[in-house]
Order: C-alpha cells, then sequence, then structure tokens
C-alpha cells in the first residue's frame, strides 16, 4: 500500500493564553511513500517526525494537507478505520495480560465480517508470534519479559492484523547496544517477509541509514532532504543534513572561493569550477581526506586511533567550526610521528554551502 | 547497616511517636482483652472496690444478646449494599470526569465537598428532605403540614409520599435511606482514589486500544478496569472496614435513638450496640469491640485473597 502525504502541516496551539504563539510541528509535507519499502523518518527531537507517524497513524488530526493510503482518502478516517499497525517508543504492552492475550486483542475487536473463530485468531497469533520468534513465550507477562522480547511483542501485535501500513515510533531506543544492532535487522526481515510498508522514526542516523530503503531528514518540521540513504549522505542538500548523517560526523570549515579555488586558511585545497568568488563553509567527509606528504592541506596532529581496518587521524585547523578535525583513512598508510600532517582531498567528499542560508553550492567534480 | 553506638540516637528519634502509639494505640487494645475477659467488669464497679473472675462471659453474653444480632445483621446489610453500588458509581463518576476537560476541576471539587462536611450536619439534611410529615404549623383549623422535598418530587410526579423515616416507617424504607446516603457519603473518598489512579494510566494503552480498533465498552472492561484493580482493590477494604464501623450516618439520620419514633434501636449498628454499652457495661462493650475486629479482619483477610487473584500486578 503506498502512502501519500500532500502539504501534510500540524500545528499545535501555544500553551501561554497570553501570547498567541503557535508551533508549527509539520510544515508543508509532501512525500509519497512506495508500496513495500521502509522509510525512516530522521532528525533531531522536536523536528516533527513522530508527529507526522501519528498523524499517519490517525491518533492526531492533521491541520492542514491531506493522507492516502493508495487512492484512499484517509485524512478524517479514524486511527481504527486506518488499518494501520502502531508500535510505542515504550511499547505499550499491556501488563495485565499475558504475551498471547496481547497479540490476539487486536484480533478479537473485529467485528462483522472480519470477526475470526478462536481457533483462527490464535492461529495467527501464533503465525505472528513467530515471525518475531517469540512463539515460546506466549504465557508470560510483559513484565516477565526483557526489553528486547517486549519490543518483539509490541512488533507482533501491531502485525497481528495484517495491516496496510506498519509505524514505529523510535523502535530501538529503549534497547541496549548490542540488541539494539541485533534488532533493527530483524525489523528489516521482517520487513521483507511480510512486505508492508513500514515507516519508522528515529533520531539516530546510524540506524535509518542501516535499514531504510529511503530516509526523509526532517528539522523544525521541514522537510530536508528525501531519498536513498547512500543518496542523501553523498550528496546533502544542505549543511544541516550534512552535519547529521554520518559517523563520525563531517568536518566543518571555515573556507573561501577566489577564482574557482577553495581556500582553507591561505592555502588552495581543491579546484571547485563553477562557484563564483566568495566565502562558504565547507563539509568535508572523514573519508574525503587522503594522507599526501605533497598535499596541499596541513593540519596540526593530535593523535592517531587505530580501530583495526581504518585508522581514524584526530587532528585540528585554524578554520577547523569542530573541536577537532577526524580523518578516517585506510590502515596501509602510515602515518608519520611529527606535529603536522598534510592531505589531499577527494572533491567528491567535499561540500560547499553557502554562508547566508547554509544551502549546498554545487560545483562540477572532474 | 548502623552502627551499634549510634542506635541509641535512632531510638531517640522514634521516641515521641513511639511513647504516643504505646499510651494511645497500644495500651488501650491491651486493656480492651483485659475488661472483656473479666466476668460483667465494669468500671463504676472495679472503683467501688468489686473484684471480677477471669472468663469469657462477655463474649457470650454479646452474642445471646438479641439486640446484638439485629446490629450484627443491620450491619452486614448496610456493607453488602453500600460498597459495591458506591464503588461502581465512584468508577463510572471517575471515568466521566477523567474524561472530560472543561469543569474538570471545579467538578473534582464538586464531587468531594461530602468529604469535608460533617456527616452528622449531612444526615440532619437528609432528614429533612426525606421528611413526611415535616413541620406542622399554623391554626388547628388552617393546619399546614411541609413534606420532604424526595417525596414533593415523588408527588410531583404523580406517586404517593412514602414514609421513609418517620414513626410508622417500614424496615426497608429505612434502609433504603441509609444506602442512599451511605452511597453519597462514601462517593468523594472513591472518586479521588478512583480518579488518581486513572490520571496515573499510561495514555498510550489508550492509542494503542484505538490503532486497534477496540470498542469503548471493551477498552473499559479489558483496559481500564484491570489497570485500575489496585485502586479498586483498595477502595473495596476501606469501604468494607468504613462500613463495619458504622455509626455517625445512622445518629445524622435517625438520632442517637437509631431508628424511627416509636422503634428505637431497630438500625442500631455493631458500633452503636460498644457505645450503649460503653456506660454501664465496660466488659461487654470490650468484648463487642474484639468481635468486630475480628468479623473486620476476617472480611479483610477475605478481600485481599480476592484482590490478589483478581489485580494483575
Amino acid at each position: 500500500m503506498k502512502v501519500v502525504l500532500q502539504n501534510l502541516t500540524k500545528i499545535f496551539p501555544g500553551r501561554n493564553k497570553k501570547v498567541q504563539e503557535e508551533v508549527v510541528a509539520v510544515n508543508d509535507f509532501t512525500f509519497t511513500i512506495p508500496d513495500g519499502k521502509l522509510i525512516g523518518l530522521l532528525g533531531p527531537s522536536g523536528c516533527g517526525k513522530s508527529t507526522t507517524l501519528y498523524m499517519i497513524s490517525g491518533l492526531q488530526k492533521p491541520t492542514g494537507g491531506k493522507i492516502f493510503f493508495g487512492d484512499d482518502d484517509v485524512t478524517e478516517l479514524a486511527a481504527e478505520n486506518r488499518g494501520v499497525g502502531l508500535v510505542f517508543q515504550n511499547y505499550a504492552l499491556y501488563p495485565h495480560m499475558t504475551v498471547k492475550q496481547n497479540i490476539m486483542f487486536p484480533l478479537q475487536n473485529l467485528r462483522g465480517e472480519d470477526k475470526l473463530t478462536k481457533e483462527d485468531m490464535i492461529e495467527r497469533a501464533y503465525y505472528a508470534a513467530k515471525l518475531v520468534q517469540i512463539d515460546e513465550l506466549m504465557d508470560r507477562k510483559p513484565s516477565e519479559l526483557s526489553g528486547g522480547q517486549q519490543q518483539r511483542v509490541a512488533i507482533a501485535r501491531a502485525l497481528v492484523k495484517m495491516p496496510k501500513v506498519l509505524l514505529l515510533d523510535e523502535p530501538l531506543s529503549n534497547l541496549d547496544a548490542r540488541l539494539r544492532l541485533q534488532t533493527r535487522e530483524e525489523i528489516r526481515r521482517i520487513q521483507k517477509e511480510t512486505g508492508i510498508t513500514t515507516i519508522f522514526v528515529t533520531h539516530d542516523q546510524e540506524e535509518a541509514m542501516s535499514i531504510s530503503d529511503m530516509i526523509v531528514v526532517m528539522k523544525l518540521g521541514v522537510v530536508q532532504q528525501i531519498g536513498a540513504p547512500q543518496e542523501v549522505y553523498d550528496d546533502p542538500t544542505n549543511l544541516f543534513v550534512a552535519k547529521f548523517l554520518g559517523t563520525p560526523p563531517i568536518n566543518v570549515f571555515e573556507g573561501s572561493v577566489k577564482a574557482e579555488k577553495l581556500y582553507i586558511g591561505d592555502a588552495a585545497v581543491l579546484d571547485v569550477p563553477g562557484i563564483d568568488d566568495r566565502d562558504v563553509t565547507v563539509g568535508i567527509r572523514p573519508e574525503g581526506f587522503v594522507i599526501d606528504e605533497n598535499g596541499p592541506f596541513v593540519c596540526g596532529l593530535n593523535s592517531v586511533e587505530v580501530m583495526g581496518r581504518d585508522v581514524s587521524v584526530v587532528c585540528n585547523h585554524a578554520a577547523s567550526l569542530n573541536p577537532v578535525i577526524r580523518a578516517i583513512v585506510d590502515a596501509d598508510n602510515k602515518v608519520a610521528a611529527g606535529a603536522t600532517v598534510s592531505y589531499s582531498l577527494k572533491p567528491h567528499k567535499v561540500f560547499l554551502f553557502s554562508k547566508e542560508d547554509e544551502t549546498r553550492l554545487r560545483f562540477e567534480v572532474k | 547497616m548502623v552502627e551499634s553506638k549510634h542506635k541509641w540516637k535512632a531510638w531517640l528519634y522514634l521516641a515521641p511517636a513511639i511513647v504516643l502509639l504505646l499510651i494511645f494505640t497500644v495500651w488501650p487494645i491491651i486493656n480492651t482483652i483485659r475488661m472483656s475477659l473479666l466476668e460483667n467488669y465494669s468500671t463504676m464497679g472495679f472503683v467501688g472496690g468489686a473484684r471480677y473472675e477471669f472468663g469469657i462471659g462477655n463474649f457470650k453474653q454479646v452474642l445471646e444478646y438479641q439486640n446484638f444480632l439485629t446490629c450484627l445483621k443491620n450491619t452486614m446489610l448496610l456493607c453488602v449494599l453500600t460498597v459495591p453500588i458506591s464503588t461502581f458509581l465512584a468508577l463510572l463518576i471517575a471515568v466521566c470526569l477523567n474524561a472530560i476537560k472543561p469543569l474538570q476541576r471545579f467538578l473534582q471539587t464538586v464531587f468531594f465537598l461530602p468529604y469535608v462536611t460533617n456527616s452528622i450536619a449531612i444526615g440532619m439534611v437528609f432528614a429533612a428532605m426525606f421528611n413526611m410529615v415535616g413541620t406542622a404549623f399554623g391554626t388547628e383549623s388552617e393546619l399546614v403540614i411541609t413534606a420532604g422535598i424526595i417525596n414533593n418530587v415523588i408527588e410531583f410526579f404523580g406517586g404517593t409520599a412514602i414514609n421513609w423515616i418517620n414513626a410508622g416507617s417500614s424496615y426497608w424504607a429505612n434502609i433504603a435511606v441509609l444506602v442512599i446516603y451511605t452511597v453519597w457519603n462514601a462517593l468523594p473518598f472513591k472518586i479521588l482514589i478512583l480518579l488518581g489512579g486513572l490520571q496515573s494510566v499510561n495514555k498510550q494503552y489508550y492509542d494503542a486500544a484505538k490503532v486497534d480498533g477496540t470498542r469503548r465498552v471493551r477498552v473499559f472492561t479489558r483496559i481500564t478496569v484491570p489497570l485500575l484493580s489496585p485502586m479498586l482493590a483498595y477502595v473495596v477494604i476501606t469501604g468494607f472496614i468504613g462500613g463495619f464501623k458504622e455509626y455517625s450516618n445512622i445518629v445524622g439520620i435517625f438520632g442517637d435513638d437509631m431508628g424511627p419514633t416509636g422503634d428505637p434501636g431497630r438500625l442500631n449498628t455493631m458500633v452503636g450496640f460498644i457505645y450503649d454499652a460503653l456506660s454501664n457495661y465496660q466488659g461487654r462493650a470490650s468484648a463487642a469491640a474484639l468481635i468486630l475486629f475480628g468479623i473486620i479482619f476476617i472480611v479483610t483477610m477475605i478481600n485481599l485473597y480476592v484482590s490478589k487473584k483478581k489485580t494483575h500486578f
């Protein structure tokens, strides 16, 4: 089921009665989510990603705009009639019911033609439980389960009705680091197996990048960029997106362009054809540095962190806007001990942004 | 573990509370047991130099006393009728209060008012409301009779006035008035507890139920009530304990005759019985108090046992 968001807007009235201050949680969001894909809504807290999710679920009403499931306008449809499955951040499992009762609960709500026999319900509950591999815990109460198991029960409960759209609100935030890694693979697998269009919300860019077919980066209610994770990473539209994606984060410098050459400090570090003379903000991905004795970009060397396959070179530069510069280079490169280290730059890993509005300034990469 | 040389400090800080508890709680309990076990014990006789035999005569007397059985029956009846009704109504009101936004604070206060009002005063108001004859005034040839508002309402809708509480009224009419009054009096506390419970229920359970298309009745029976079960158990248990100690409500309506004019003692309760015996037969009063304690203890145990099976946390 494809999901279409059309100029979706949500405005919350201000709490303070004296100052009529409105909060625009989601601003004019238009996007078509293709059928059967896994979409990550990504952004820092307060960017409107959860609000968007709740509007799709029907729990919150949009102030403006429309939502379509397939060709049906569901904007005015109540949550229970939309056929969505929703997994809450803290799972919201009913504490007084066993796992089995929790999973069967949505089925027991079905009425009329959809009403199932008890055997059918149990069969479907077990099918959903098997899918998330908790079929051996069916008689436990949620309080007797670990966080990861609870999370699976929540997913099973959302899946058991065979929803048209599966919505996950920060599904991994309550899990520890190892479980998070495992569970996100699991979510990917379940989504592939069921083919249900899935939308999930996260503030963790790594999480979003690793399993999504497409990511939507949001900031203060405004969509910044939509695309495949690699595409967005390789070609950010503005400084915010560039900074938000990638670990270690992108290195940001003050720079200027003179005669189609990019200057950081006094050194001309790169040819940037097609850019007029101006001051710019420069973003360089950690993997954009190449150690080169004759390289034009000279930095002070702080330390070298060996991470096995790669080496992380921590250095500093007067024009850097981050406290330190982090470069990831292949472990085969021997970093000579000394006060400085010289780099040349990979042009497609260097992004220029306007100093005024932080939008991307594209130059031709030869 | 506190070092032993500092232990005396802990005892020092606890001392005021312990001393007060010993004087006003522990000693009276011990004394009650002592008095109940001295045959025909009476303080006045004790002062006069009388000696009392040790025995269970007081208990025997209490149990054989016809009046006591009436009291026991009245008390049980009021408990069994008022606790379920008031709990159910309180749950309904609490859920409704929780569901509305405007006026919630105001209505919360309104519903809580009976709790802070003197129950004798309320009882007198109820007595006036349910009055049959009201006050008669005027001259002998032109006698004006005011009936209570309840009977006025009944007559307004074409019914016949019922003798609720006056001389010649039926036992069940009396009980009906008492039940209405007791339920009304018990509501505020229960509403307060249940509303507090409702407000602490995570809203996401309701969101989850909504997404799953749960009907309202099912949300109430399958989610709200189970999640509230610890609070429900609490109000039921305290309701029964309070019900067994019923006294002032009856005094409020019927006066300390504990019954309608012409039939005193008909509506007497356990506590009423204890008070009656207290002036002359302290031994018997003590024995009755201990019997009451025993009954409350057993009922509470049953309550706890049931609620452990039915509550879900």
